[in-house]
């Protein structure tokens, strides 16, 4: 009983992070959040007994992928809003 | 004409695929347990290797992993393609905040034992959970840690590349070496020792090693040309 509560609190914060990232215009947050639905996955998968598909979840979903998106909003623009396609296009084309 | 040629081609195209998907019988009774129990019983008495899934991942279903191991290369490869810059300024990143004392002291701390984790787990990937792919980027995500915290820390493309093309021929050649007892590709051909060896299996370490090395090598060049990319 305890098991299936945990399980589904955990699926809980999952679904809340996703529509969270999704709705987030800050999009260094998003990233955050999506690094802790990988989180909650990793214990999960441990849970349900796949500690291969675990490591590699914690490995690439939360270490990995979360740092490259850091460095690519680093690089381009941090908010959602600030995307204008028109400079964009410019500094493409330049 | 030409359109009713190619109706033809492709009805009769779709005639034999047909045949052939039929003949296969999916959800057939034969089907009905699937391959989970052949896996199972010959793991152990085949091959020594006490984590079933690296079995799996490694020996059985090896082809698929050359096949991801492929895909992995090849975005890795496309990535530096777009990000290629004939200038590069060793040490010049885009990302140019300087690290904290606190940051690169525990760094240089944490490296050593992260990539010793990472090891680990890609050499007892046949005993214990983890293998290849997870070690590899643990590996990686060490080299990360240092790529962050110091400025001037560079990693050879000459080397990276040596080891992933050196890793990936092994994996192949390996594979290859299967046929020489009449067996298919990536059969089993050394002795498996005894369960719950380091050295048991057969190849199976072996590859996993290989694939180690070479997601490893992969992801950290990945990461370096992400870092050093700038406008």
């Amino acid at each position: 009983m305890i098991y299936l509560i945990l399980v589904f609190f955990l699926l809980l914060l999952m679904l809340g992070a996703a529509v969270y990232a999704i709705v987030q215009k800050d999009l260094l947050y998003a990233v955050i959040a999506t690094g802790v639905i990988s989180l909650v996955l990793t214990a999960l998968f441990y849970m349900l007994q796949a500690p291969d598909v675990a490591l590699t979840e914690a490995a690439i979903g939360v270490a990995l992928t979360t740092i490259i998106f850091i460095i690519t909003i680093r690089n381009t623009v941090r908010h959602e809003d600030d995307y204008n396609k028109k400079d964009d296009l410019k500094s493409a084309i330049e | 004409m030409k359109k009713f040629i190619v109706i033809l081609m492709l009805a009769v195209l779709g005639y034999y695929l047909g045949t052939t998907f039929y003949s296969l019988g999916f959800g057939d009774a034969r089907f009905e347990h699937g391959v989970k129990d052949y896996y199972l019983e010959n793991t152990v008495s085949q091959l020594n290797v006490a984590n079933t899934i690296t079995s799996i991942i490694v020996s059985f279903r090896g082809f698929d992993t050359l096949g991801e191991v492929t895909v992995l290369f090849l975005a890795a490869t496309a990535l530096g393609g777009i990000l290629y810059k004939k200038r590069h300024h060793i040490g010049d990143r885009s990302v140019l905040f300087p690290a904290s004392s606190i940051v690169r002291s525990g760094s240089k701390l944490l490296f050593p034992a992260v990539i010793l984790l990472g090891v680990y787990v890609f050499i007892h990937g046949h005993l214990s959970p983890g293998g290849g792919f997870q070690g590899g980027t643990i590996v990686a995500t060490g080299f990360l840690l240092m790529l962050l915290a110091y400025q001037d820390f560079t990693v050879s493309h000459h080397i990276l590349s040596f080891v992933e093309s050196f890793a990936g021929i092994f994996f192949v050649a390996i594979g290859l070496l299967g046929f020489i007892n009449g067996g298919t590709f990536l059969q089993n051909f050394m002795p498996v020792g005894t369960l719950n060896d380091l050295f048991s299996g057969g190849v199976i370490p072996i590859i996993y090693i290989l694939v180690g090395f070479k997601v490893a090598a992969e992801l950290t060049g990945l990461i370096y040309t992400v870092l050093n990319e700038k406008d």
